[in-house]
């Protein structure tokens, strides 16, 4: 697997370039899906740009329908440059989110300020603490850690709905899900009625933390030696163990805040199976953003847009929601498929040469 | 039912059985591709679209058999799509695999908007149907092994062994996991590696359509949205923990449908959750245990040109 993401990288123009290449290319796909099924693609798209961007809601909606995905997009990334599969997202952001929801509830009664900044803390503790036994394991006993990551998963997710169906179920509640956290400690929201909360900011943030992490720190340096060519780190006196857990701890972080500001944003409680797979998506957004910050910003705008714009495309042009996945999907595979992409657009750029 | 009279009573190993088909014919899929060296993360995908060809071929044609075979038919394309990308455009398997899934969950439920009209439902079709064989149903005890079951149980028992004859038995089956463990070896000594790479994926595809049919035509007859709900994954570790071996796979994925008997039909005194854990906390467990000495092929994921 390292050998196939070994090929050299272009710059960062090209890159861009080679990303929007692939999202046109899945939306031309989606559109022949749709055209085959019987739909009218363009009263589709039209009803999703709307749904999406049409009204500063849907742009709140959009926005905050992104938040999650940049996350989870930020904490594949960081690992990818470290050189591992972080597929782990999904867990390390069920415990964090449990465990920011724990932390709320047992403040209770203290400053805002407190509150929030320890719940904050306690669910990137817990998820980077999932990150971090998936890359002890990858270190210490040289396990692939995608299987490893995929067990944790489950188990994680597993015992966070035993949480909220037991000893942490709100009383009297009919589903799944703990005791509501007193709204004065969530996240404020920047546009009122609407669920776009002030985590967007964190997000950006972490943006530009991890921008200068890896463009000026020493840590951020090692992480990348690591990550393309580890024996070559190790001669040069790179503790490669050190880093990789390390690495796995501050990606589970990232992805535990996907988790947090759910919890702290949109819904103000932990609800059993809350991530339609957050985890798996920012896996896309991150490859699509070519593991870079501020690309991941963006990607995950877009992916925030399709979410936010499916509920629309149904309604008026009768299109499941789930074409959104479609899309999700056939972008993933084209994003990761270079060659595909680059043919695709050699051709289209040498029809309009000649 | 008493929880210990139930434990003892020979239903539990009919249920067991029963839960152990899908997975069993997923898991013997996985361990096939990935002996040849291609990872295969797309199987809980592949395992849907099965799942909703089946319906849908039913659906179409009325015969549930007829249905079967499309959700083979619509298995092994998914899984061809995944040999294509893989292999020829040397896509990150892993990577692919994760695309295949969520597009999977897409796809079949917008297609069961465009043909029944309904969101993440689909409509009725005719189930496939049980059946007993002569004589043996008469037995006393192990009789009910053959009386109304669903002939599922025994094509899948046939696949097994058929899997593990052919890894172990044929020089096919040889080369196949010379190719998993030394695809550049292989190539040099003629083997033509490609080719064989192709068939273990595809075959998986198909297995694992298989196990989706199973899942929404026999056990049920209607698609609905994300049925397979993870089954894929426990097959993948039912792989894992069976040491990428047909028999081996079986016999994990027996062990985790009993789990899931135990859970269904007794009031255990621990909680749901952490039963439903036992596939992935065993497979953990072993991967963390036997480590690097774990059976996997070599060069897993490593393509050679």
């Amino acid at each position: 697997m390292n050998k196939q993401q070994k090929r050299k990288l272009p710059p960062l123009a090209a890159r861009m370039l080679y990303s929007i290449a692939a999202v046109f290319l899945s939306l031309i796909l989606a559109t022949l899906v749709m055209l085959i099924a019987g739909y009218d693609p363009l009263k589709a798209f039209g009803a999703m740009l709307n749904g999406a961007f049409g009204s500063a809601n849907a742009i709140a909606n959009t926005l905050s329908k992104s938040i999650p995905l940049m996350f989870t997009g930020f904490a594949f990334a960081v690992a990818s440059k470290g050189g591992i599969f972080n597929i782990g997202g999904e867990g390390q952001l069920y415990l964090a989110a449990l465990a920011s929801a724990i932390t709320a509830l047992a403040l209770n009664g203290l400053p805002r300020i407190v509150v929030l900044v320890a719940s904050i803390l306690a669910g990137m503790l817990a998820g980077g603490a999932v990150g971090a036994l998936i890359g002890t394991i990858k270190a210490k006993l040289r396990i692939n850690e995608v299987i490893v990551a995929i067990m944790v998963n489950y188990i994680v997710s597993l015992f966070t709905s035993y949480m909220v169906n037991g000893p942490l179920k709100a009383e009297n509640s009919m589903t799944a899900q703990s005791e509501a956290i007193n709204s004065g400690y969530l996240f404020s929201t920047i546009i009122p009625r609407s669920q776009l909360t002030s985590a967007l900011y964190l997000g950006i943030g972490f943006a530009v933390l991890i921008f200068f992490l890896f463009r000026s720190t020493r840590v951020g340096f090692n992480i990348r030696a690591v990550g393309e060519n580890a024996s070559a780190a190790a001669s040069s006196g790179i503790h490669i163990a050190a880093t990789t857990i390390g690495v796995m701890a501050f990606s589970g972080m990232l992805a535990g805040l996907a988790g947090v500001t759910e919890v702290l944003g949109k819904y103000g409680r932990f609800i059993d199976g809350f991530s339609p797979g957050f985890g798996f998506t920012g896996i896309a957004v991150a490859v699509l953003g070519s593991n870079n910050p501020f690309g991941i910003l963006l990607t995950s705008l877009l992916f925030g847009a399709l979410e936010a714009g499916s509920m629309k495309m149904s309604y008026v042009a009768n299109v499941s929601t789930n074409m959104v996945m479609v899309i999700q999907g056939l972008v993933i595979l084209f994003v990761a498929t270079p060659e595909i992409v680059s043919q695709f657009a050699k051709r289209k750029g040498g029809k309009r040469n000649g | 039912m008493d929880n210990l009279q139930y434990i003892f009573s020979f239903n539990i190993i009919l249920t067991t059985l029963r839960f152990a088909i899908p997975l069993t014919l997923a898991a013997v899929g996985a361990t096939i591709c990935e002996r040849s060296g291609i990872i295969n993360l797309g199987v809980e995908g592949m395992m849907l679209v099965g799942a909703f060809g089946g319906v849908l071929g039913t659906h179409l044609t009325g015969n549930p058999w007829l249905g079967v075979l499309f959700s083979i038919a619509c298995g092994g394309l998914v899984a061809l799509l995944h040999a294509v990308l893989s292999i020829r455009y040397h896509t990150n398997q892993t990577v692919s695999g994760v695309g295949i899934n969520i597009l999977a969950v897409g796809l079949t439920v917008v297609l069961t908007r465009v043909v029944w009209g309904t969101d993440g439902i689909s409509g009725t079709v005719q189930q496939l149907g049980t059946m007993s064989i002569p004589l043996l149903k008469d037995i006393p005890v192990v009789g009910a092994l053959f009386r109304d079951q669903s002939p599922f149980l025994y094509l899948t028992l046939l696949i097994v062994f058929a899997a593990w004859f052919f890894l172990y038995r044929t020089k096919a089956g040889l080369r196949l996991r010379a190719i998993g463990d030394h695809p550049r070896a292989a190539a040099t000594v003629g083997i033509h590696v490609r080719k064989y790479r192709y068939i273990a994926v595809v075959v998986c595809g198909m297995l694992c359509g298989m196990a989706g049919a199973y899942l929404s035509i026999v056990q049920n007859n209607l698609f609905v949205n994300n049925m397979v709900a993870g089954r894929g994954f426990i097959a993948l570790a039912a792989n894992i923990f069976g040491g990428w071996n047909p028999l081996g796979s079986f016999l994990a994925s027996l062990l985790f449908a009993f789990a899931q008997a135990l859970r269904i039909n007794l009031s255990l005194p621990i909680p749901d959750q952490f039963v439903q854990m036992v596939p992935y906390a065993l497979t953990l467990i072993v991967l963390v245990v036997v480590g690097r000495k774990a059976k996997a092929p070599e060069a897993s994921g490593e393509l050679i040109d």
